[in-house]
């Protein structure tokens, strides 16, 4: 059985990619109605964090069975 | 307030959320080939997936809007539900109960009721645990609804209906498995899915210290305005927090509560079981930095003329002090990040409802069925009784959630219900594991006259039969306070029960006793192991860092 960490990796890593790519979508497509600290781009950063996150657990558990 | 609207991203991140769910309970039903795998997750979790889903286990979405709501309204005290109301309990499981529940081999709380007592006194338990436990996850699923519904715009009945159908698909596929998996990525997402909101709050007020400056001193205190209860918004002493919050309501729930004891039983050995709730704890202790932060940086704002931040308020003029959490969401996140915050939301809902669904599965299978209906039941035939308990308890967690549709004052009821099951028991809990000679009856009355005291001093109260400052010994009138109060004498009134009739009826035999009762029972546990990676030694830090964020927030 695969760890739950896998599954968290997974995760974290999905959500993150969907993220990333709507803040890049949203630099070339800027919202009519921005929203407050906008200018920080948010998506971009946290997305980004979650990416390395997840990838850090799907890589350390791709192999490991329990 | 117009409704968050959500994007195609968004709603992807939600199904992707969805699929997971699904995807991990029928992933992990072809390694539950027993009621042990069913119930137990396989008795195989490390401490730090056990102590990850013990908290996750009570880190609903409907207590991260209501203490981000309650912080807005009572300030930093809020943050004694996270601390004092929960840590010193968490440890004392750890180090001094745990090693009773686990090595006793039981399957449930109860269970452990019937190795100390007797069958009745489980029985009792039994159904008090399973009727709370479904009128909670019923309760939340229409607070699940509600909140979609009012900040989202989503059908109450769509809202409902999926996710009641999702959870009760995944928990009747693998059980306790699946709801540990799902709750330990549910602790994942809302720190992902949440956090961010306190860090942009920080950000947009000009860091952590403006927070503070910015809101009344009353407001970002713990303990210097405990004195008098009327120098601080929730309008209780330090009286009311350290007996009926610290002691009876905090101790009643984290260690005798099956919803979050049963993540320790699923761990692979007895230490792993005792570091369960100790590294919970350190999760516990950060929560505010979600909570807490969030509703003092919504607090800055609502009072700040510029910002234009303001809570919602309903047909009636009430402040919607619930609407904090979602009104920062909607004021930082761009798409895709909300539809993270929404995930993080739904995540909490629903794992909180596999937590309830999974307790009670096994409490009716175990503690009900096995024990009164069918006594010889088959390994594979309890295995079927709790997949069907499973979606009995959804589809009777569906019906309480309409019932709750059109009777919402029952909202108030639930408040209490903790107060009536959990504060009593733990007093039979201490006195059965701590001293010998108490006997199954006196546990047995004890725990009935606990409970209906505690529930008559509440509708004593509620219908003014009584003033409440007899139970309250206070002139100030509050909720909070007789909440705490109330379960401060249902466990007195427990406890002295109990005692008095144990002097007065047959005690059970030492020898039965042995590994169920301290003093009775050799303590050899993790002798053998170096002190740095003993419980203890865990436990010793959490206390510290503890008493360093009191005094430091005093």
């Amino acid at each position: 059985m695969k760890p739950i960490w896998y599954f968290v990796g997974l995760i974290l890593l999905i959500t993150g990619v969907i993220i990333v790519g709507c803040g890049i979508y949203g630099l070339f497509n800027p919202p009519e109605v921005k929203k407050i600290l906008s200018d920080l781009h948010p998506e971009l950063w946290w997305g980004g964090l979650m990416i390395i996150v997840g990838s850090i657990y799907v890589w350390r558990n791709k192999n490991v069975k329990i | 307030m117009a409704e968050i609207g959500l994007s195609l991203a968004d709603w992807l991140i939600v199904a992707v959320y969805f699929a997971f769910v699904l995807g991990i309970g029928y992933y992990l039903k072809r390694f539950t080939k027993g009621e042990n795998d069913f119930f137990l997750a396989g008795r195989k979790n490390s401490s730090w997936v056990a102590g990850l889903a013990f908290l996750s286990a009570n880190l609903g979405a409907l207590e991260i809007l209501g203490m981000t709501g309650n912080t807005f309204k009572y300030g930093m005290f809020v943050a004694h539900f996270y601390w004092i109301g929960a840590i010193p309990a968490m440890l004392f499981l750890g180090i001094y109960m745990m090693p009773f529940y686990y090595s006793s081999k039981i399957k449930s709380v109860p269970g452990y009721l019937k190795v100390r007592f007797d069958e009745k006194t489980r029985v009792l338990n039994a159904i008090a645990f399973g009727i709370m436990t479904v009128l909670v996850s019923g309760i939340n699923l229409y607070a699940m609804a509600l909140v979609l519904h009012t900040f989202f715009g989503w059908s109450w009945h769509a809202s409902m209906w999926i996710s009641a159908i999702t959870v009760a698909a995944y928990v009747s596929l693998s059980g306790l498995l699946s709801a540990i998996f799902t709750e330990i990525i549910q602790f994942f997402l809302i720190w992902f899915g949440l956090f961010l909101v306190s860090i942009l709050g920080i950000i947009e007020v000009g860091g952590i210290n403006q927070v503070f400056a910015r809101v009344d001193h009353s407001f970002s205190t713990l303990w210097s305005t405990a004195g008098d209860a009327t120098q601080n918004g929730m309008m209780v002493t330090w009286g009311g927090i350290v007996l009926g919050l610290g002691f009876v309501l905090s101790f009643g729930y984290w260690t005798t509560d099956f919803l979050v004891v049963q993540r320790a039983f699923s761990a692979k050995n007895l230490r792993s079981a005792r570091m369960t709730p100790i590294i919970a704890s350190f999760f516990k202790m950060a929560l505010p930095f979600i909570v807490i932060l969030a509703g003092l940086i919504a607090l800055v704002l609502a009072h700040d003329a510029h910002s234009g931040f303001k809570l919602l308020t309903g047909a009636d003029g009430q402040i919607n002090y619930d609407s904090a959490l979602p009104l920062l969401i909607k004021r930082y996140y761009p798409a895709g990040l909300v539809g993270l915050g929404v995930t993080a939301l739904l995540a909490g809902f629903m794992a909180g409802q596999a937590g309830n669904i999974s307790a009670f599965n096994t409490v009716w299978t175990y503690d009900i069925y096995k024990s009164v209906i069918n006594k010889n039941a088959s390994d594979a035939h309890l295995l079927k009784v709790g997949r069907i308990a499973t979606i009995v308890g959804v589809a009777l967690s569906v019906g309480t959630a309409y019932w709750a549709m059109s009777f919402p004052s029952i909202m108030d009821y639930m408040q209490a219900i903790f107060s009536w099951v959990n504060a009593p028991l733990f007093a039979t809990m201490l006195l059965g594991m701590f001293i010998w000679w108490i006997t199954p009856n006196g546990a047995f009355w004890g725990l009935v006259t606990g409970m209906l005291s505690s529930f008559l001093m509440y509708l004593g109260v509620k219908f003014a039969w009584f003033n409440q400052s007899i139970i309250t010994m206070s002139n100030v009138q509050s909720d909070m306070a007789a909440n705490f109060w109330r379960a401060w004498w249902a466990w007195l009134i427990c406890f002295t029960v109990t005692i008095v009739v144990s002097i007065f009826t047959k005690k059970k035999p030492k020898e039965e006793l042995v590994g169920f009762v301290k003093g009775l029972t050799p303590e050899n546990y993790d002798k053998e192991i170096k002190f740095y990676k003993r419980p203890e030694f865990f436990a010793i830090i959490s206390l510290i860092v503890f008493i360093i964020l009191n005094i430091y927030f005093w």
